[in-house]
């Protein structure tokens, strides 16, 4: 829905200058005030994945001297495109994050090479030298949460089958589906995951159908990757199935149902950016981080984990926290297909831009990614 | 199925389950859309009522704790809306599509500008009847959990079939569509009885968009509706404006939506695009071997903007 974006986005600059008047009187953090601009596919409260967006720049906004603009609903298209040259024109953001992973290629980085002076941070690109210094992509290593909550998920499952809800078969997904399956045969060799792609981030009713159908099938414990997991962990708690979240914590919905979850921490990171542009340090153009680095985090466990399901999970936990890490995806490793996909004696640890090139579904996992 | 799976079972059984899960909001928009139609207008706003009567639904069902008061409130707000379309079409010279078109923008924006403080909040749901009770495979009992909603949804159809014969309002109805001069020349007033059809049709559709918010999926958020709303409608015209035919092709496209999740989980996982596309690949194939070059759509009121 194109309508009303103008007029809401006025709204917002309105509710920023609001802000930032009654804040005039404060010490001014920055020389002079910085624009930054928020762009999000879907809907700013969606309990999940744009809304963890959304808490990083509401972070931002209580920074005096800066100015948040924000957009919400906007196409993986050449709307983005518009969404940014309209925002640095009519807006004068000197700082964008376009937080959808299909913003990246073409239309962010030709963006980039047109505005040279201007930043732009995109959430879940793969940066190369070949792209635009001005450009950055940052994101977490949100697979670690995920195979905790494989953990906790092997080890409460009684049928040894997890259900996971996905939207679309691109890398980050895959990874989160396979290290949520790694984390589960770690604790529980013969279990597995049946995964059922939706094909969008937000169809409420297939998501609600792939649930149900996925109970039918057995699975008694269920995760996701949908931009609102709140249709799927409501509808598998009703069937009387477990669940693990995803983006935010969303016990709240089930709380005897909710085992743990994988969160989203943009309330840390985007200050810290804010912060080292301030000081006039480069954000490095490929940002990572996990659990070490407070990117992201695992929710609290519920009551239904298991002292043994807790005390695995916080042993996986201390061993990502360690000095040294932890690589969960590991040499001699075999897709579902019986491919080896990392051969035997390479193990590929998190930073490894490998990982993020991901187009495979490792032995345990049933279903395709075409 | 010791490990309480039923294989293969999964498919027709999901099927028939999506059918009566996922048909409730195709039938009311689509039998509401009919009244509307049979009196000569077309009213392609029911997209924004299905939203704004799945929020108001929610919101009303969040606040007093009743999900029943919340679909008596979903169904006026589609009344509401129905009347404001009537009422601008009444002017004359207006475009009835057109202002179905506006309507349909403001009834999702004004939802979605209403709905965001109910995305997070759990609201009270309506309550469902086991008609799985004479089965112990747990899946059959969920596949036959029934909301009542869908029951009157499935006995309105033939109501809708017989009243549009032989009762007098049926006639009236059929009269403004078919020709409002003969309408007019019997001493009704056409636009009266369009305000009326208008509004029973935007009480339906909210009372459909209730069924999404409080029973299926179940909760509010800006993606539920996804244009279910705007297939209802072109539903009517694919069931030849006749609601025992609206009542089949609903129960249609609530069982070819459950299909593409249904064949991933037994393993059927190649072309999952193709079969998430099912129901308009469905309405293609319909309309494709229904349509003829030598003669109108059979069924279509004479009145109506799109085939005048």
């Amino acid at each position: 829905m194109d309508f009303g974006r103008i007029s809401r986005r006025h709204l917002l600059q309105g509710g920023a200058a609001l802000t930032l008047g009654a804040a005039a009187g404060a010490r001014p953090a920055f020389a002079a005030e910085t624009t930054i601009g928020f762009i999000y596919v879907g809907s700013r409260d969606d309990y999940g994945y744009n809304q963890a967006h959304a808490q990083g720049a509401a972070a931002l906004k209580k920074i005096p001297g800066l100015k948040v603009v924000e957009e919400e609903k906007v196409p993986e298209t050449d709307a983005v495109e518009k969404t940014i040259e309209s925002m640095i024109n009519l807006d004068g953001a000197t700082l964008l994050f376009p937080t959808s992973f299909g913003y990246y290629n073409p239309h962010m980085i030709k963006m980039a090479a047109k505005y040279p002076k201007l930043r732009f941070e995109h959430c879940g690109g793969l940066w190369t030298d070949k792209d635009p210094k001005n450009a950055g992509s940052y994101f977490g290593y949100i697979d670690e949460a995920q195979y905790i909550s494989g953990i906790v998920a092997g080890l409460t499952s009684k049928s040894g089958k997890l259900g996971f809800v996905a939207a679309k078969p691109i890398p980050q997904v895959l990874r989160n589906i396979n290290a949520f399956t790694l984390g589960a045969k770690s604790v529980n060799p013969k279990a597995t995951t049946q995964v059922i792609f939706t094909g969008d981030w937000s169809m409420p009713v297939k998501e609600a159908e792939a649930t149900n159908s996925l109970i039918d099938q057995g699975v008694d414990v269920l995760t996701c990757h949908v931009d609102g997991p709140k249709t799927m962990v409501e509808n598998a708690a009703r069937r009387g199935a477990f669940v693990c979240g995803y983006h935010t914590n969303q016990s709240a919905l089930a709380p005897k149902a909710y085992l743990t979850g994988a969160e989203w921490n943009w309330e840390a990171l985007y200050p810290k950016f804010v912060k080292m542009i301030a000081a006039g340090e480069s954000i490095p153009n490929f940002y990572r981080g996990g659990l070490k680095e407070e990117i992201v985090k695992v929710s609290a466990y519920g009551e239904a984990v298991s002292p043994e399901a807790r005390k695995a999970a916080d042993e996986a936990k201390a061993k990502f926290l360690s000095a040294d890490g932890f690589a969960i995806f590991k040499g001699g490793l075999v897709d579902n297909k019986g491919k080896t996909v990392i051969a035997a004696g390479t193990d590929r640890g998190q930073k490894d831009p490998e990982l993020e090139k991901m187009d495979y579904l490792v032995e345990g996992v049933i279903g395709a990614t075409s | 199925m010791a490990d309480g799976s039923i294989g293969l079972w999964t498919v027709p059984l999901a099927v028939l389950g999506g059918a009566i899960r996922v048909s409730t909001p195709f039938l009311f928009v689509s039998l509401g859309e009919c009244i509307t139609e049979r009196s000569g207008r077309i009213n392609l706003g029911l997209e924004g009522t299905l939203v704004m009567g799945a929020m108001s639904a929610y919101g009303i069902s969040y606040l007093t704790g009743s999900p029943w008061l919340g679909v008596l409130a979903a169904g006026i707000t589609g009344a509401l809306l129905g009347a404001l379309h009537a009422g601008i079409c009444s002017l004359p010279r207006v475009n009835d599509v057109a202002v179905g078109i506006a309507l349909m923008l403001f009834g999702t924006g004004l939802a979605f500008y209403l709905g965001k403080p109910l995305i997070e909040p759990t609201a009270p749901r309506l309550p469902a009847i086991d008609f799985g009770w004479w089965s112990d495979i747990p899946q059959v009992r969920a596949a036959l959990r029934v909301n009542v909603l869908f029951l009157i949804g499935v006995a309105l159809a033939p109501i809708l079939y017989w009243a549009f014969r032989t009762t007098r309002w049926g006639l009236l109805l059929r009269t403004a569509g078919e020709s409002s001069d003969a309408a007019r020349a019997m001493g009704h007033s056409v636009l009266l009885i369009r305000l009326r059809a208008t509004m029973v049709g935007g009480f339906l559709a909210g009372i459909g968009g209730s069924f999404l918010s409080l029973f299926y999926p179940g909760s509010w958020n800006e993606g539920l509706s996804s244009g279910q709303g705007i297939t209802a409608v072109a539903l009517v015209i694919f069931a030849r404006w006749d609601p025992l035919l609206c009542l089949w092709a609903s129960l249609a496209f609530g069982g070819a939506a459950a299909l593409g999740p249904a064949l991933q989980s037994v393993g059927v996982t190649s072309g999952y695009h193709l079969f998430n596309a099912a129901p308009y690949i469905l309405t293609l194939a319909i309309m494709i071997i229904t349509c003829s070059p030598k003669r109108t759509l059979t069924g279509a009121p004479a009145e109506l903007s799109i085939t005048r």
